[in-house]
């Protein structure tokens, strides 16, 4: 057996940035020669780790190791791709297993000390320092999230890491043959010395292969010469076990002696529990403890059900913190109060509005709290003994559910062990930035002093979410003759991230975008495309209402503008010609269209919409074009572009987080209505492979959907809809 | 209380209060976990079985109502190991994203193609009110599609 003698000789770091959800964290990468050594120590069993991430066996079985969750948007199949494409690995014998919440594993595409060398994008490169990667450990990254699986670590860290350990087993095989290293080549999992007609498997050199160092900088395959990546015969490994109930989500996580609890928060949101009557719910059968953590209230009980009727049986009082007055239109009457007072901070302030000439454009959005509405309910297991704990649950971040155990059990990080599962859903809602979920539920489990599985219902998941914001957007330009703004002001009542959400592609010399600081008492997180969910609403909707000023066609307004943004102006054509873009209404039916970039990808979408008999809006084809630079696996692709016009599709017909006294009012799927299959509308997604860096898919086929469907609208009725969602206008019958 | 269940073709005998839903008796009496909770309203379709071949949402079916049904769960289906038409074509037409809704999906479309074999498009609509928050529908339909074409050509 090899031993660990591999030395990292370069102490570098791969930094990515940006995007990333969660209080302005940024995605770093990073190696350290210990924490190599601990991989193998952990991974090594009866394979051997080459470069980090891919673990061959003796039978000549891979497995890739990935440090990203599954929730359905295909890391867990794309990011092992892109290792076997490099790696020439047999794809029937790749398997891969998800990375344990440890910090080893923080996002780090590099885990043997590669580098990207010249292929590190230029602003990242101030980044790139010891001090940030220590940075990074204390901001608990093993992050999934902000779209970045395949750009980040797949590009810079699988890529590298499968070609390295291909040349890792050449070198074997060379040495065995006493070979020239040139005269080899690779295929499914065997290198072969052709001349000679030797072969072998890659399983049977992989630990001669695991004496040589690593290469930080190996050749990467030509797309041309690409055989997974970019094709379709490659299935998604998870979905089997999805199709026979074997998929185990957090929620199914089982643990020996395991006990149930049921949870409610104080119903108004900030408020805190004064006192509680635990007598009756004691009495039931099965009862095992009731918890009382302040701002909410547990049963632990023997059976689920159990724990669920005698929570309803726990008398408590509560103090609303001030929050019990407190609706929904208060809430935006603040937003819109701050934006007349609060200071503001500016994106960008350039030029001078007040001077610049032409006729003045005015308008005023606004979008609702969002829940995500997982169809996972929020769930997680824990057990606290003998100053260590474990956690089961589903996670996108572990790390940072590690951390939010440890300090709700009183344990230093160490002494936490995560053991993450499928996410049934996660969309930004996993990702922890309240740590809503896992610390109650270690909470609760210290109390109990067994392991315990806490199960919100839905009703608790929906009223206690992580929201998306609620915003309200300003915008004020000027036209000049032609119809051509001069000056684009937008002033908004609330910002989180990524930065860049409310800047827009088009060519206006004087832009002002400013924002205040407004919110309100509810808890607020990630939501699918984070700030690009609101803001591309917003300025796809004003240039739209622009074009319709200037009387342009939307599509034409908009091209004249890109002129410093060819891929958007691409993008936007690709849709359009697709769709047989057309004006005004034809058949009782209205075109729309927008264009949005978010985390390295542009997406356009042309919908094309009517209003039923019954006064509903129905959408009935969304062409769409999404230029994400390369296309890894196009059939997965599709997949996410489907999955975010639905899920946008949701937010922008029905989502509605509503408040009542403190309180959120809806609290289940027949008060929060979802995009269902009779809905659906006809989904057609053109990939454009520009050649640009890998842009993200899990989140940029939402942010312009909202706003199609609200200028198609427009073209149709007559009436703009500046205010989501759209359920709340009355439309009249077109078709 | 005791009640004794036909699950998968097996007889199992459980003992929990009366009102108990189905769902978390299939799931934490008799471990299928593949039986999901949702909504806890029959709203979502998740926990979606076979009650004697009809679909049926088992967060609300109280389990004392269920004693005497032959109850098929999404493990059930695969005949000796052989996932069924309807579970190859979700794996042909990759379906699942996150996956948590579609055992319920299975179960509802292939109560569907077992009472309706060609159903319209009207048909689906009605019967398939499950949510996927993912929004695999559109592959949920092109699956369904190759379903009724595969039997047909059968």
């Amino acid at each position: 057996m090899a031993s660990q003698k591999k030395k990292l000789t370069r102490r570098k770091f791969l930094l990515g940035t940006g995007a990333v959800v969660g209080g302005g964290l940024v995605l770093g990468y990073a190696a350290l020669p210990n924490q190599t050594k601990d991989i193998a120590a952990k991974y090594k069993g009866n394979g051997q780790v080459l470069s980090g991430w891919i673990k061959i066996t003796a039978d000549n079985k891979i497995t890739v190791i990935v440090p990203h969750a599954e929730m359905g948007q295909g890391a867990h199949t794309a990011l092992p791709m892109m290792a076997a494409e490099e790696l020439d690995a047999d794809w029937d014998l790749v398997s891969m297993e998800e990375a344990p919440g440890m910090p080893e594993f923080a996002n780090q595409p590099l885990a043997e000390g590669f580098i990207v060398g010249d292929k590190l994008p230029n602003i990242l490169a101030p980044l790139i320092n010891k001090a940030f990667y220590s940075i990074t450990q204390a901001m608990d990254l093993q992050i999934t999230g902000g779209s970045t699986s395949v750009r980040f670590t797949g590009q810079y860290g699988m890529r590298v890491a499968g070609a390295a350990a291909r040349e890792m087993l050449m070198k074997a095989a060379a040495k065995e043959w006493d070979v020239p290293l040139g005269d080899l080549s690779t295929e499914k999992s065997h290198v072969y010395h052709r001349a000679s007609g030797r072969s072998a498997t890659y399983g049977s050199l992989a630990d001669a292969a695991a004496e040589f160092d690593p290469n930080p900088t190996p050749t990467l395959k030509a797309k041309a010469d690409h055989t997974l990546v970019g094709t379709r015969t490659v299935k998604r490994l998870d979905v089997p076990s999805k199709v026979d109930g074997s998929a185990r989500y957090g929620i199914d996580a089982e643990v020996d002696g395991m006990l149930y609890a049921a949870i409610a928060r104080v119903p108004v949101h900030g408020g805190m529990i004064t006192s509680l009557d635990d007598a009756a719910a004691l009495a039931m059968p099965g009862v095992k403890k009731v918890c009382n953590l302040g701002y909410a209230h547990a049963v632990v009980a023997d059976k689920y059900w159990r724990a669920k009727k005698a929570l309803d049986a726990v008398d408590i009082e509560f103090d609303g913190n001030g929050n019990e007055g407190l609706n929904t239109d208060a809430i935006f009457a603040r937003f819109a109060r701050d934006l007349e007072t609060s200071e503001l901070e500016y994106d960008i302030d350039e030029g001078d509005f007040s001077t610049a000439s032409g006729r003045l454009v005015e308008a005023e959005y606004a979008v609702p709290y969002l829940a995500h509405a997982c169809m996972e309910p929020m769930n997680c297991t824990a057990w606290v003994r003998d100053g260590v704990c474990d956690v089961w649950t589903g996670t996108q971040a572990p790390l940072m559910a590690r951390t939010a155990a440890a300090t709700a059990a009183g344990l230093e990080p160490e002494q936490v062990t995560v053991h993450n599962h499928m996410l049934g859903g996660g969309f930004g809602r996993r990702i922890h930035a309240e740590n809503d979920y896992v610390a109650p539920a270690v909470e609760i489990a210290k109390m109990a002093g067994a392991p315990v599985k806490t199960i919100w219902s839905r009703e608790e998941d929906m009223r206690f979410d992580e929201y998306r914001p609620a915003v309200v957007s300003r915008f004020a330009a000027k036209l000049d003759d032609s119809g051509k703004p001069t000056a684009w002001q937008n002033r908004f009542s609330d910002k989180r991230e990524p930065v860049e959400a409310p800047l827009i592609p088009y060519a206006v010399e004087n832009q002002s975008i400013g924002y205040v600081k407004s919110q309100s008492h509810l808890k607020l997180g990630p939501w699918r495309s984070v700030d690009h969910s609101q803001h591309a609403f917003f300025t796809e909707s004003f240039i739209d209402e622009l074009a319709h000023a200037a009387g342009a066609d939307p599509l034409q307004y908009r091209l004249s503008l890109l002129t410093d943004a060819p891929r958007h102006a691409h993008v936007l054509k690709t849709a359009a010609n697709a769709a047989g873009w057309y004006t005004g209404v034809k058949d009782g039916r209205a075109m729309g269209l927008a264009v949005h970039e978010s985390f390295g990808s542009i997406v356009a979408h042309v919908v094309e919409v009517s209003v039923g008999g019954n006064g509903m809006v129905q959408v009935h084809k969304v062409t769409c074009a999404v230029d994400c630079g390369e296309a890894i696996n196009p059939d997965n692709i599709e997949s996410q572009i489907e999955s975010a016009v639905i899920y946008g599709m949701t937010a922008a017909c029905y989502g509605e987080i509503t408040i009542e006294n403190g309180q959120v009012v809806e609290g289940n799927f027949p008060d929060y209505e979802m995009v269902r299959l009779a809905e659906v509308p006809g989904i057609d997604v053109h990939i454009i492979e520009s050649g640009a860096p890998l842009g993200g898919l899990g989140e940029p086929g939402l942010p312009p959907i909202a706003p199609a469907i609200t200028n198609a609208l427009y073209v149709l009725s007559g009436q703009r809809v500046r205010k989501l969602p759209i359920k709340n206008y009355e439309f009249a019958a077109t078709a | 209380m005791e009640f004794s269940l036909k699950v998968n073709g097996e007889t199992r005998v459980v003992d929990v209060e009366p009102d108990t839903p189905l769902l978390w008796v299939l799931r934490d009496e008799l471990g299928f976990k593949g039986v999901k909770f949702g909504c806890g309203v029959a709203a979502c379709g998740a926990c979606t079985v076979h009650m004697d071949g009809t679909a049926t949402r088992t967060c609300v079916y109280p389990v004392e109502a269920a004693a005497g049904s032959d109850i098929t769960t999404i493990e059930g289906l695969a005949v000796d190991g052989v996932l069924t038409d309807v579970q190859q074509a979700w794996i042909e037409e990759q379906v699942p994203q996150c996956g948590y809704c579609q055992s319920g999906m299975i179960m509802a479309v292939s109560a569907l193609l077992a009472e309706t074999p060609n159903p319209t498009d009207e048909d689906i609509n009605a019967a398939i009110t499950n949510v996927c928050r993912c929004g695999s529908y559109p592959r949920i339909k092109k699956a369904i599609q190759t379903v009724i074409s595969e039997r047909g050509a059968a």
